[in-house]
């Protein structure tokens, strides 16, 4: 099997993705397996975007009518005056740093999952993403990830090769990983440490040593010198370069999905959603990830557009945050939270919520919004309309242990 | 620190805990650092995959030669000779080091390589280093010094770095008839660096006469006597005629054993003793060794006859050695070589190689004959600290994602900090609590 001529010229060539290409003769009996059964998009794409740290549900999709909400989100309420959202129904609107997104919600090819979450129930970061990526109901079950047992389950169409996962990012996350064939793809430029990594170390290093800090210190201020910023500019220039790098990994998976022979599933990871303090939803630090997201978005559908009608993208995250602020204008870890559909195959334009209210006895342990939605079901929904993975499969392979767990119908055209 | 907290001493003596590896539950980790040292073969790295220092010679050459005459390359060949070989050396000790138990015994062979150090600048020699390593230095460092000294000082590697053999006795043979002299460089390094020390009482006489005993000490590189064709060779026709004194002791001319008898002699002086003992408590305790543990290392030396396990065993032994608290920054090798074994990384020989050029200590690279510094203030700079996250931010989302929390219980143990320990539990991805990790003040000092 060949290799596309510019991802062999573009992409980093990763240790993975080495003993893959070394691997990839075993691999030809797929090719062969029978297409039985077939129902759901012809050569569908699917593009699974994490959002790790926990996006904040209750900020990039508002529910400004309802009663309780701005009372409950105090300081962090969006729309009182009618500004910073965008109008979506009675009941919702999204985060105004998001109007390519909203655009598409009027164009019937976006869609909005909320009060949604995985079986998981504490609040661990690891824990829940590794919830989110193995598809097992509790943490730690599982060596490998349910996209790459969607790759396996996959029919295997008439095309001569098989269905590849492709991993954006260095390495291959758990929800890839298995025994189906994965790329992985990367910018090519060394990538430096975000500033919340920066931030926590910096911290860490206040606390602990003041050596180690000072010197530090100096570091950041050097880079951010050496990067033509001005100290007072930096939010700003933050702001570019969080968008920027989104966009650069979105463009170029983007191109790999859109080849005629590139890989077709795909999951691509944005850090940074963990807003313990200053979350800024309006202006501040959510603000420039949902602008980065929604631009980053834009462009990986301006790279797909040839196929848009065979793709479906889902936006995850592995939980929501507390419904009322914390002592630092943050949140911390909580619940349930959205989730995005988009793509032309989507059947959009509206959001799905059994919505649970927002008064202290509707919340769950009465700080979070309460989850009603299984995650696992609206992803069953899509893998049964848009890839064609029969009900049993999903219940019993591609989330083992979900047969009382019905698909989400009506999500696909 | 008690000899039961695995993790500081680990990371004082050895390349840190392993985050997979069942270090802990051994009982003692003074015993187990003793263990290590007792086991005469610890240092020996005999890989059959890898090529001597005379086969990658003639490789380089070959390759040389084969430009020079515009020929293609045969079938298979790599691209650069030089830097094939080098990788394979790199991946080699990627694994060693993953292996171990403690690497105690590998940091002892970094310290000495680095004392005894060599470059990859410069001709042929440029596949020489891991070779050096592995036939020089790995078969003495658990052995006497004068051995390693003599080992150093006459392979090919050394030779050709510090200009032995372009070296000739202006009253030999081949000097008479062709008006060549001495190059002083190798034996001044002798005494600078390998022996007694800069504040070791030689004069420039006594550089004099350690280069006129080492005339003749060189490289065979006629092929047509293939047996010392790319080796040691003495070459007498190059050998400064007669007795020279040096440091006092007067040295009969019996060609080659002139040298050895003189290296032997340098590596029993006291001063020797001192220099070595100052190094070594540098190296694994503190920038400012304590006087008492830089004593006990220099009786050991010396009544030891320069037994070296004898000195280590010392050091293991010494109090200073194991309550001093860690001040010292990972250098930037260590810094690497730890973070391979906390996380397990099967590490690619160019990702090692432009880690080690970004941190400014590339393997068997050093910038001059003095090998790397090895204090912290070289390495504790703002703009290495920096890249040092950027690359254990790489590193982390490089390895199979582990629990970092998990990890950090296995490589921190009892030494994580509380703010340690938050910090990383609360990061919002592993990739991120591995990076953190790897920087916390646990991780980077020893």
């Amino acid at each position: 099997m060949s290799v596309p001529s510019f991802l062999a010229q573009d992409a980093r060539l990763c240790p993975s993705r080495r003993a893959f290409l070394a691997g990839a003769g075993s691999l030809v009996a797929w090719a062969n397996m029978p297409r039985a059964g077939f129902a759901g998009t012809a050569d569908p794409r699917f593009v699974l975007v994490i959002l790790r740290g926990a996006m904040d549900g209750l900020a990039a999709v508002p529910p400004v009518g309802d009663r309780d909400y701005a009372a409950l989100r105090g300081d962090l309420a969006l729309g009182a005056d009618g500004s910073e959202i965008l109008p979506l129904d009675d009941l919702f609107a999204l985060n105004d740093a998001m109007p390519k997104l909203h655009r598409r919600m009027r164009k019937g090819e976006a869609l909005i999952v909320h009060a949604a979450a995985t079986p998981y129930r504490e609040r661990s970061h690891f824990d829940g993403q590794d919830v989110l990526e193995s598809g097992l109901v509790g943490p730690r079950g599982s060596q490998d990830g349910w996209l790459n047992r969607v790759a396996a389950a996959l029919p295997a169409g008439d095309r001569a090769r098989p269905t590849q996962g492709l991993a954006v990012g260095a390495t291959v996350p758990l929800i890839l990983r298995g025994d189906a064939p994965v790329l992985t793809w990367s910018p090519p430029s060394m990538k430096q440490a975000g500033s919340d990594t920066v931030q926590r170390l910096a911290s860490l290093y206040g606390e602990t040593d003041a050596e180690l800090s000072r010197v530090f210190t100096a570091g950041v201020e050097l880079d951010e010198l050496a990067m033509g910023v001005p100290m007072d500019d930096a939010g700003e220039k933050r702001r570019n370069g969080l968008a920027s790098s989104f966009i650069a990994l979105a463009e170029g998976s983007g191109r790999l999905i859109a080849e005629d022979d590139g890989p077709r599933l795909a999951a691509i990871s944005y850090d940074g959603w963990d807003t313990h303090a200053a979350e800024g939803a309006a202006d501040g630090r959510l603000a420039v990830l949902l602008d980065a997201l929604d631009s980053s978005l834009d462009a990986l559908a301006g790279q797909l557009s040839a196929v848009w009608s065979q793709t479906v993208v889902a936006v995850v995250t592995e939980f929501g945050r507390t419904a009322r602020a914390n002592g630092n204008k943050g949140t911390d870890h909580g619940t349930a939270t959205t989730a995005f559909l988009m793509g032309g195959a989507v059947k959009g334009g509206r959001v799905i919520a059994d919505w649970p209210g927002l008064r202290t006895r509707d919340l769950y342990e009465e700080r979070d919004l309460q989850p009603t939605t299984d995650l696992r079901a609206v992803l069953k929904g899509v893998l049964r309309d848009h890839l064609g993975i029969d009900q049993r499969t999903l219940a019993t392979r591609i989330f083992p242990d979900s047969i009382g767990l019905k698909p989400l119908d009506g999500l696909i055209v | 620190m008690a000899p039961s907290d695995a993790s500081r001493a680990l990371a004082r003596f050895g390349l840190g805990m392993r985050g997979n590896a069942e270090t802990r539950g051994q009982g003692d980790v003074r015993t187990l650092l003793l263990a290590e040292i007792d086991r005469p073969r610890a240092a020996l790295m005999n890989d059959p995959s890898l090529l001597d220092s005379r086969e990658a010679w003639l490789a380089v050459r070959e390759e040389a030669r084969r430009r020079k005459e515009g020929k293609e390359p045969p079938e298979g060949a790599p691209k650069n000779v030089a830097r094939a070989i080098y990788f394979d050396e790199v991946e080699a000790r990627v694994r060693r080091i993953r292996r171990v138990d403690t690497g105690f015994v590998e940091r002892i062979v970094g310290f000495w390589t680095n004392h005894f150090a060599v470059d990859l600048r410069g001709g042929a020699r440029r596949g020489m280093a891991g070779a050096y390593e592995r036939e020089a230095i790995r078969p003495h460092v658990l052995g006497h010094f004068d051995d390693l000294l003599l080992a150093a000082t006459r392979h090919p590697a050394m030779l050709y770095y510090l200009n032995n053999i372009t070296s000739v006795g202006p009253n030999s043979r081949l000097g008479v008839r062709r008006g060549r002299g001495l190059n002083e460089n190798h034996a001044r390094e002798i005494l600078e660096l390998h022996t007694v020390g800069v504040t070791g009482g030689y004069t420039q006489d006594d550089v004099i006469a350690l280069a006129k005993i080492l005339t003749g000490w060189s490289l065979g590189a006629d092929a047509k006597y293939p047996e010392r064709f790319g080796r040691f060779t003495f070459k007498a026709p190059t050998h400064e005629p007669g007795p020279q004194v040096l440091m006092g002791t007067r040295y009969p001319d019996d060609g080659e054993e002139q040298g050895v008898a003189a290296l032997r002699d340098l590596a029993r002086q006291p001063a020797t003793a001192r220099h070595v003992a100052t190094k070594l408590a540098r190296h694994f305790v503190s920038d400012a060794p304590p006087p008492r543990l830089v004593e006990a290392l220099t009786d050991s030396f010396l009544d030891s006859d320069g037994d070296l396990r004898s000195v280590y065993a010392t050091l293991l032994h010494s109090d200073e050695a194991w309550d001093l608290p860690p001040s010292k920054l990972r250098p930037p090798q260590e810094f690497l070589w730890a973070t391979i074994r906390a996380v397990d990384f099967n590490a690619p020989a160019p990702f090692c190689q432009r880690v080690l050029n970004l941190l400014g200590q590339p393997l068997w690279n050093p910038p001059s004959p003095a090998g790397f510094p090895d204090d912290s203030a070289e390495w504790l700079a703002p703009d290495a600290l920096t890249t040092r996250l950027d690359i254990a931010q790489a590193i982390a989302g490089r390895s199979r994602a582990l629990d970092p929390r998990g990890v950090a219980e296995e490589v921190l143990g009892a030494s994580m900090s509380m703010a340690t320990s938050q910090s990383i539990s609360r990061a919002e991805t592993t990739e991120q609590g591995l990076a953190l990790l790897l920087m916390s003040p646990e991780f980077q000092r020893r």
